[in-house]
This record gives C-alpha cells, structure tokens and sequence, in this order.
C-alpha cells in the first residue's frame, strides 16, 4: 500500500482541484483522504455521500463553577494564555484563549474548575463519484489545528486501504508548514508538491522543501499556470534539479479548471475531458504511478 | 536476550506494524524464559502529539535489549529512546513477527 | 492619545489575494500617512517579497520551554503528571523534556517540588522591521519545524505595541483558515477585511471565515478578488447575508504577471490603485 501525500506550502496553486483529479483517475484502487481540515473543499468536486460521520475531541477546555468559587484569583494568576476573565464576582474562560493545559484546575484550592473534552470538529467516511471511498474532515471554527485531526483522517483511511485491500491512500494536505503538515506526512511515501511560477510560489516551495528533507522523504513537483511567468518556471525548474526533487509536469493557466469547478466537476470531465490540460494531467498521473509502482495494478 | 516488536496484533503470526508511536501492540520475546507478552498500545492511536514519548516510555520500562520495527521512530520517539540503551532494527514492516524475528536473527534487518 | 484603527486580511481559503491586498493597501495608504503592516502569516510569510524597505530591528523570537536540571531532581514524575501535552516524560533515570510539543503553560516548571525545570528561552523564529518611507513593516516568521504558529503572532503584535506606540493604522495580514492562529491574528482588530475568489471554493470557505469573524463579534466587508473567473455565487451570498462588499479586484492577466514578479500592482496597474483608493475612503470613513 503506498501513500502520496499532495501538498503546496504556498495557498492556491491549484492543489486541490489537482488531487481531486487524480482521485477520479485513482478510482476504486484508492482511499482519499482530505486532511486540509481548515477549510476543507475537496468535497466539493467529489460530491461524498456520507456512511459514517464521527465526532472529534482534541485536548480539553477548563470550565469554572461560580457558585463554588471564593473569587481567590489563583487561575488568575497562573494561566499564561489569558484565558480567565473576571468583572471581580464571576469568573469565566474563554475556550478560544484556553489551551487545555489544566494548570488553573491543579491550583484551584476548591476544586472549582473541571476540565471537559474539547469537541475540535467532525469527521466522516464517505463514498465519492469514483466508487472510492474518502475520509475528510470539518474543524471547528477557532479549533487548535495541532494536527491531531490529520492524524485521525490519515488513519482512518489508512486502515480502510488495509482492510479494503487498496494499493494507495492519496492524500490532499494542508497549506503551510505547521502541525497539519508535519501530521499529513508521517508514513508518506511520496510527496507531490504543486506550485506556481510566482516570488510567493517560490518562496513556500523552499520551505515546504526544507520541511520535507527533515522528513527524508522523496518528492516531486508539478508547477500549474507556469505560462504565468516563465523566468519563474525556469527557475523553480533550476531549484528542483539542484534538490534532487522530481519534475513531475508544468500546467497552464486554464480557465477550464475553474468552469469545470463551478460545475462541481474535475477538468477531467466532459465537456473539458478532450483539452489540453485534462491531457497534461492524465500524463502526470502517469509519471507518478510509474514512480510508485502503481501502474500495472 | 529480551526483544520488542511493533505488532498489529498478539502472535507470533500477526503482522507487524510499521509504525512506532502508534503501533497497536508491543510485542515483548524474552528468548530465555521463551515467553511472549502484550503491551496494549493502542491508545496512542486516539493521542495527539507524543505518541512516540508515550510508547517509547513503555518500551523503556519493559527494559529490553531490541526493538524491532518497520519504519522506525520519528524524532521525539528517537530522542526518548537515547535515555535507554537499546539497539532498534528497522525494515520489517511488511513482515508477520515470526518472520521479523527471523529476519532479525538471520542479520537481514537494518540497525537504526 | 487616539486608540489606532486595526485592520485584518483574512480569508478562509488559501491564495485569494490577502497578502496582494495588504502589501497594495499598505504601500498606497502610507503615501497619505503612517501605516503599520504586520506579516502574522508566520508559517508563509510574504509580505516582504513585494516590499523593500531599510531594515530598523531583527530579532529572534523565543518561547519559554522548561529545562530540565537533574541536581535537585528527586525524579517524582510531577512534571510528566501535570503535563497535558505529553511534553515532559520521566524516561529511566531522566527526565526529557520535547519543545516541539510543549505550550508554555508552566505548570511543570511552578509546580516541581525541587525547582527542577526551570523555565529558559528557547528560538523559534524571527522578527524583522523595516521601513520604506511612511510604512513600518513587520514579519513574523516561524522556523522550519516549529509547529506552533500562535506565539510568534503574539510576539510580533507585543512588538508593534512596544516599539511603535504611536501608530494610529495597523493593518495585519493573517494566515489563512479559521484555526486559532488565525483567532489570534484578528481578535483585537476594529475591523476585519475578507477576501475571496468568486467560485465555489471561494465562496465555500468564506462562509467559514464570515461564521469565525461572527463569533470574533467583528465588523467585516468582503472584498472579491479576481472578480470575473467564476460565478456570482460569492455576490449572492453577499447579498443574501447583508455582507458590504467593499472593493472588487478584477482578474487581469498583466496583473497577475506583475504579482508573479514581486512588484506592487497598484504602481503600473490605475484600476488597482483606483479601487484600493476607494477603499482606503471607506475604511478612513469608519
């Protein structure tokens, strides 16, 4: 079973819609996972009907009972994530603030705080338009994204490929260089990293790449709308070669993508599944199968 | 010599698990006494960060001479395991635990 | 002295022109006044590819981890007790602590029988001012690895507090998502801007942002960048939710080449600059 892991460092490239591509071409032999949990859209193309759908506690939150409390101010004074507020009688937590660490429960000398589960989101497990099934995420607004819900997503799907018998878990990562990502690419087998031929694009491709070598994990890079700025596309072309990092393809800009969108479909699809681009990235699909060993199956 | 695997199950036929922090079970082989137990690990699935601490904190306290897993530990779990002093063989992911004991003994497994 | 207006681009999808807007607005408004730019989108920040400026301060920016000090340490476990996040461990005969995971919450530290983890500084990223003409910018920017986003904002907004005082505009550029560095980098702001494509993902995670920025009880308007691409859903909701649609960007191929290339659009693009001008009306209005 191998796991490819797509992701972007920079917002917008066009990574997801690039996943959910592949996951169309994948078809049955694969488990997708969405765990770009803030602000998830690939189920937006995908169009999952849900079989299973989970509730998700991450951490907890401390809640105070005012009517056992002395007003003595020691949660007051320890907690440093000013998480306690006070008008002097009543004394309340903001859960936006509060991180769970328990040290105001600890200290309170009349155990007038408790720490409840704190609910972070939903998951669900999901058949798709592929036949495949995707495990995908909803966090909750203001939710701490330390990568824990990645993790069950990644999991679940992980044990749905197992028991299913499916050769690839493909999984659409989070932007950025935080917990999410770092959670998305444990057990990775392959990185797929889409880019654009921008400063910006540039720049999160670095450190995302910087990120990865920490990880050893070997990776390729498709660069989408590189008729943008060609000077760009070369190079980040030059970057991949001196890092070693495979050159997986180069997209244009197409309108395509974002009609087909609108549409709540992938490019690959009628009327757009003859263009250009559909083609591109069929051939891209190819190119990573090959490298994994996929082909064939 | 007292050998730990990484296990997704109880026997010596279940696969191992590739994983670490979040192996199912551990798997402890005391090659004397030729006894096997079971460590539940399977909590550290449902953890956050630390799982690689957690469990490298429960191989430590079974005090062994092996560990023997797939993919082998991520960073913290590498850091907690310098506080023993084990040896850890990687490479045996894919392999049931009869096999990976094998393997181990026949010198086909990679040292960590 | 007069309270600074604070202004936050946020969105809640990726790549929708946050960054384009805050570093255009900046520059062009710091041709009328002071302005103060704060980059929070600390994981990526990019900012500082399209302005340059002369540097004025670079500093690291630490957290407080605990150390351990194994002399008075009677290895009670206390500290791995008391620790929600799996950041201390008593291993064998010693007591390891993990950065990475740890909160800075303190409480192994304060509360250790022995004082034996004492709390010690720790880099985990940097800050750096610069300054071009009327714009003081600043940018936090964790390091490669660090996982926790929400202490360099902080740091980076104690900054602004502490060495530019007397700025009266603040406009703070803020990751994107609805997680909770995102609640960090908006929730002192008077006001925060949403900006967004008009397509389905666009509109999609709007929604979210607006529904964060509700709960935050903050004003909004939303600006719709690359306007033209997609459909009118975006305008719909806008519509049907009494949402101010504050300025319109709309998509330009030559201004997509002049972002690509790190320049500033406003400069050699009127429309640009004409639309941020009516926008920059309507917030001095507020």
């Amino acid at each position: 079973m191998k796991e490819i892991v797509v992701l972007s460092g920079k917002g917008g490239t066009g990574k997801t819609s690039l996943t959910a591509s592949f996951a169309l071409l994948a078809g049955s032999s694969a488990v997708v996972a969405d765990c770009d949990v803030d602000a998830s859209d690939m189920h937006l193309l995908l169009a999952p009907v849900a079989e299973r759908e989970e509730m998700f506690y991450s951490g907890k939150e401390a809640v105070i009972d005012n009517e056992a409390c002395i007003s003595c101010n020691r949660c007051l004074e320890v907690c440093h994530f000013d998480a306690v507020e006070t008008d002097g009688t009543l004394y309340e937590i903001n859960s936006v603030n509060c991180e769970g660490c328990s040290y105001c429960e600890r200290v309170c000398p009349v155990d007038a705080i408790t720490m409840k589960p704190s609910l972070a989101g939903d998951w669900y497990v999901s058949k798709i338009r592929s036949g495949a099934r995707m495990v995908h995420a909803r966090l909750g607004i203001g939710a701490e994204n330390s990568g824990k819900l990645v993790a069950r997503v990644k999991n679940e799907a992980k044990d749905i490929a197992s028991k299913d018998s499916k050769a690839l878990v493909l999984v659409d990562g989070s932007p950025g260089i935080g917990c999410p990502v770092v959670s998305s690419l444990s057990g990775a087998n392959y990185i797929v990293i889409v880019t654009e031929p921008t400063i910006s694009g540039l720049h999160d491709l670095k450190r995302l790449r910087e990120l990865i070598v920490k990880f050893r994990l070997p990776s390729g890079c498709i660069i989408n709308k590189a008729d943008l700025n060609s000077g760009y596309t070369d190079e980040i072309q030059k970057y991949l070669k001196h890092e070693k990092m495979d050159m997986l393809g180069t997209l244009p800009y197409d309108e395509k993508i974002t009609s087909a969108m609108v549409q709540g479909k992938s490019i690959l699809e009628e009327p757009y599944s003859d263009s250009e681009t559909a083609g591109i990235i069929r051939e891209i699909w190819q190119n990573i199968q090959f490298k994994l060993g996929l082909d064939g199956e | 010599m007292k050998i730990v695997f990484t296990a997704k199950g109880t026997t010596w036929e279940d696969a191992m698990d590739p994983r670490f922090g979040r192996a199912d079970y551990l798997l402890v082989f005391d090659e004397e006494s030729k006894e096997l137990s079971v460590v539940d690990n399977r909590e550290q699935s449902q953890q956050e960060h630390g799982a690689g601490p957690r469990t490298a904190q429960k191989v430590i306290d079974v005090k062994p001479d092996i560990v023997i897993t797939g993919n082998g530990p991520g960073g913290n779990a590498s850091r907690a395991l310098e506080a023993a002093t084990l040896d850890m063989y990687v490479g045996a992911g894919e392999m049931s635990i009869k096999e990976a004991y094998d393997a181990f003994k026949a010198g086909k497994l990679d040292k960590a | 002295m007069k309270k600074p207006m604070k202004i936050a681009i946020a969105s809640g999808k990726g790549g929708t022109g946050k960054t384009t807007l805050s570093t255009n607005l900046s520059a062009l408004w710091a041709e009328r006044r002071q302005v103060t730019l704060l980059d929070l989108d600390v994981e990526e920040p990019n900012s500082g590819l399209f302005l340059n400026g002369t540097l004025v301060k670079q500093e690291t920016i630490e957290k407080f981890i605990p150390v351990w000090n194994p002399d008075p340490c009677r290895l009670c476990g206390k500290c791995q007790e008391v620790c929600e996040f799996n950041a201390v461990m008593k291993l064998g005969t010693e007591i390891m602590v993990f950065p990475e995971l740890c909160h800075g919450c303190y409480a192994c530290s304060d509360l250790c029988p022995n004082s034996a983890l004492p709390m010690a500084a720790r880099p985990m990223g940097e800050l750096i001012h610069y300054r071009m003409g009327k714009l003081d910018f600043i940018e936090g920017r964790l390091a490669v690895g660090e996982e926790q986003a929400v202490p360099a904002i902080k740091r980076v907004k104690e900054y602004q507090k502490q060495e530019l005082p007397d700025s009266e505009l603040i406009i703070m550029d803020s990751p994107p998502g609805t997680s909770c560095p995102v609640i960090e980098a908006v929730k002192d702001v008077n006001f925060v801007i949403l900006i967004t494509e008009p397509t389905p993902f666009g509109l999609h995670d709007l929604k979210l942002a607006v529904e964060t920025t509700r709960g935050l009880g903050k004003e909004m308007g939303i600006v719709i960048n690359r306007d033209g691409i997609g459909d009118d859903g975006v305008e719909r909701y806008c519509s049907d939710e009494g949402l101010r649609i504050v300025a319109r960007i709309p998509q330009d191929r030559g201004m997509a080449k002049t972002y690509s290339a790190g320049k500033l659009i406003y400069l050699s693009h009127p429309v640009m600059k004409e639309e941020l001008s009516r926008l920059i009306d309507f917030l001095e209005a507020l």
